[in-house]
């Protein structure tokens, strides 16, 4: 396929994993904040060949681990609403809550359904017009768009069945959140692609400005993260950390315009709560007031008991890059693909699911005591 | 989530196009990149095309990596 089968070559990887080996010299620690990055970097073997001197760690960048379990709960409760038609990505209708999960809601009677896009919540609020159909509205920058230009196709065709629970989360305001906690040390990040497709290069310029840690953009083929971890490298050998994109071909510094003007129209920065985070100011995307008919979280109400965390599950951690799975008691035991305790190990995305798929171990990890000696 | 593949526009309708990969066609919204023309690629991510993609870039990225596997090759 054109614009993927090219990145793969074989002959180019290996080339570029001598350079990298080559220029690397500085023990460093990488994170990829895109879930999508962790499954590419896993799937590919990129860990294999970078140097034992690059760790790289999985961050914060599914939007189905980092949905709160009070959030969650919310959305079980909203689908038990009699006449209501609760539509959702796949993944989520399988993520644990505090006392039950869509999918057993489902099974108890409620009409949960998966569908791969906003557009296919719309038709279904246009079918069924004598139902509420209630969209869960989870991602990042890359989908807060499509949510938004969804929202306004409903409200031009003059559909009132069709609301949106808004769960959209900003990726600058969670990194910042990261680095200011300091808990996890960091020398680069790799940037998301797809989010970046929206947002541009610029939102990223602060932090190597204020904490001196580089930032590049990368594409999710073998090659485009390799070139990736190459620039990191370079900048970090340099000790000149910067914002550079290696997704050109994806990515303009400015971003997509369009998609944040819609993105903007309907949504303005409010705080959200992300799983073994919490609260983040400025990190949400909130519906309107202008447009606030279409606002499940104010159209409906409901109260969920207070959430509970699942017991012994660590992917707050994961989320942050504080630990990996191999260091959750529960990986591979208790918690596997068919029985997942947490979200990390039920989304396509999410970092425990990965490690599991592609049997990540130990020895794939950076040299942890070296690290420790850096970073304290 | 994020995940978007780069399929190619062969027909335009208002906010709408017939996409293509690998010989399947879908119909996406692209009202996100309005500048989407017969012949581009786009991103498509959940139905919705978010990007178009810089057929000249992706020349250049390509070149640069010859480019880096030919001095590898020299070391």
């Amino acid at each position: 396929m054109k614009f993927i089968d090219e990145y793969q070559d074989n002959k180019l990887v290996a080339g570029l994993a001598k350079r990298i080996a080559r220029r690397s010299t500085k023990t460093i620690r990488l994170m990829e904040f895109c879930g999508g990055h962790t499954h590419a970097i896993l799937r590919y073997g990129i860990r294999q060949l970078v140097p034992k001197t690059v760790e790289m760690r999985s961050g914060p960048g599914c939007p189905v681990c980092v949905t709160a379990t009070a959030d969650l709960d919310k959305a079980i409760a909203l689908a038990h609403l009699p006449d209501v038609t609760l539509t959702t990505f796949g993944d989520m209708i399988r993520v644990p809550g505090s006392y039950s999960s869509l999918q057993r809601a489902k099974a108890e009677g409620a009409d949960v359904r998966i569908v791969y896009s906003t557009i296919d919540a719309v038709e279904i609020a246009k079918a069924n017009p004598e139902k509420s159909i209630i969209f869960i509205g989870i991602g990042f920058e890359t989908t807060a768009p499509t949510i938004a230009a969804s929202l306004l196709k409903a409200q031009r065709e003059k559909i009132e069945n069709f609301y949106v629970l808004s769960l959209s989360k900003l990726t600058p305001p969670v990194m910042k959140a990261l680095l200011d906690s300091g808990e996890v040390g960091l020398d680069g990040i790799v940037c998301p692609g797809h989010v970046s497709v929206i947002i541009g290069s610029h939102p990223y310029e602060f932090i190597p400005r204020d904490y001196g840690v580089a930032c590049v953009v990368s594409g999710f083929e073998p090659l485009d993260i390799l070139l990736c971890i190459d620039r990191l490298v370079e900048q970090i050998e340099k000790s000149e950390p910067t914002v550079e994109i290696a997704y050109p071909r994806g990515v303009k510094p400015e971003g997509n315009e369009e998609a944040r003007r819609l993105m903007a129209k309907v949504f303005e920065v409010g705080e959200a709560n992300w799983r073994g985070i919490g609260i983040v100011p400025g990190s949400g995307l909130k519906i309107r007031e202008e447009y606030e008919r279409f606002d499940a979280g104010k159209a409906f109400s409901v109260s969920p008991r207070p959430p509970r965390e699942p017991e012994g599950c660590r992917c707050g951690d994961v989320i942050r890059g504080a630990a990996t799975p191999l260091e959750c008691k529960l990986f591979r035991k208790v918690c596997t693909p068919e029985t997942p305790v947490g979200p990390c190990m039920v989304s396509s995305e999410g970092a425990c699911a990965a490690y599991y798929q592609y049997g990540a171990t130990e020895n794939l990890q950076g040299p942890e005591a070296d690290m420790e000696q850096i970073h304290g | 989530m994020c995940l978007a593949v780069p399929v190619k526009v062969v027909s335009v309708d208002g906010d709408q196009a017939e996409t293509e990969i690998a010989g399947v066609r879908r119909r996406v919204s692209i009202a996100l990149t309005p500048e989407a023309k017969v012949g581009d690629y786009v991103l498509l991510h959940t139905g919705y095309a978010i990007g178009v993609v810089e057929e000249a870039e992706a020349q250049e990225t390509l070149k640069l990596l010859e480019e880096i596997a030919n001095l590898s090759e020299v070391y």
